[in-house]
């Protein structure tokens, strides 16, 4: 499966099927973490239920200091 | 206390998270301001390096109000954006609107400004606007129904100071919502002449994170905020053309 995810073009495995598992492959240790998911915003209650499909656009979006 | 909506704070110094040394001199450097409101903003993650610096690693955020910024947004499209990609995160529900109109000089766009205040309300943010000291601007956000006014001292991170005091009082004493100068500012000086305008607060960051001692400097602008606010609330003398004796006049001739 082909994922674009924050830019850049990403092949997984088809083991990952939601954006809970994109998250854990990626990101494990990062819990502040926010998704936005082919231009829709995910609440993180919605994670493990949004299925990922070949083609789909992620962007993983975090806090960073500023002012 | 300084309230924002529906929230109040005891502390009105508003700190950024923004070019610490290192997490632990932030860690301090926020402990010292006695700050309750962080600012933030919201990137990109690097996604294939996993041992970049994680913000929320040393602070206890539950402890703070988070003011995530839009910074990094031209449009007021891309400022909404980012307020609710912040908004998801479940962590905050203020959002400081910075839409930049000028890449040389940081300052905002007001045209863009007024478009993502007006559109984040309707979505019910709380929302405090960073904007230029023009004082219309500043009435026409308040009209929109901003809860707070930022308006900058000087462009962001120049350690210019207050540049505009006239305009600062004029937004000051027009508005019914807090004032919270924001961007510019360098020295404790610079915080206490705001205050003494009647600012209801102030936001910095680079003048605490540049400084050689951050955690001195936080501590600085935390007593600087309070001396201003003090001396504001207590009013000052009038100016006079010549000297007045402190002491009596009576019983100098022993």
């Amino acid at each position: 499966m082909e994922l674009l995810i924050n830019g850049t073009t990403v092949q997984l495995s088809n083991n990952i099927t939601t954006v809970s598992d994109v998250i854990d492959y990626f990101i494990p240790d990062r819990p502040a973490v926010v998704v936005e998911h082919n231009g829709n915003i995910l609440t993180k209650e919605n994670h493990s239920t949004v299925n990922v499909k070949d083609g789909d656009k992620i962007e993983l979006v975090n806090f960073v200091g500023g002012g | 206390m300084l309230t924002i909506g529906n929230k109040s704070f005891h502390s009105r110094l508003l700190l950024g998270t923004g070019k610490y040394p290192d997490v632990n001199v932030q860690k301090q450097a926020v402990d010292a301001s006695e700050t309750e409101i962080l600012t933030f903003s919201v990137r990109r993650m690097d996604i294939f390096e996993s041992s970049q610096p994680n913000l929320l690693e040393k602070i206890s955020i539950s402890n703070y109000d988070l003011l995530p910024n839009t910074a990094g947004a031209y449009t007021a499209e891309e400022a909404v954006r980012t307020a609710k990609l912040a908004y998801a995160s479940g962590l905050c529900d203020m959002i400081k609107v910075e839409v930049i109109g000028d890449k040389k000089s940081l300052l905002p766009d007001p045209v863009e400004t007024l478009k993502a205040t007006e559109e984040l309300l309707k979505e019910g943010f709380i929302v405090l606007p960073y904007t230029s000291d023009d004082v219309v601007l500043a009435r026409k956000l308040e009209e929109l129904g901003a809860h707070a006014i930022m308006p900058g001292a000087s462009p962001i991170g120049s350690g210019q100071g207050i540049i505009n005091p006239l305009n600062l009082s004029l937004i000051i004493e027009q508005s019914h919502v807090p004032v919270i100068v924001d961007a510019g500012i360098r020295s404790p000086q610079d915080v206490v002449t705001a205050m003494e305008l009647g600012a209801d607060g102030i936001l910095l960051n680079t003048a605490v994170s540049g400084s050689p001692d951050p955690v001195k400097m936080a501590e600085a602008m935390k007593l600087a905020v309070q001396s201003g606010r003090l001396g504001f609330e207590a009013g000052k003398i009038p100016k006079k053309r010549y000297a007045t004796a402190s002491s009596p006049e009576e019983g100098i001739s022993f």
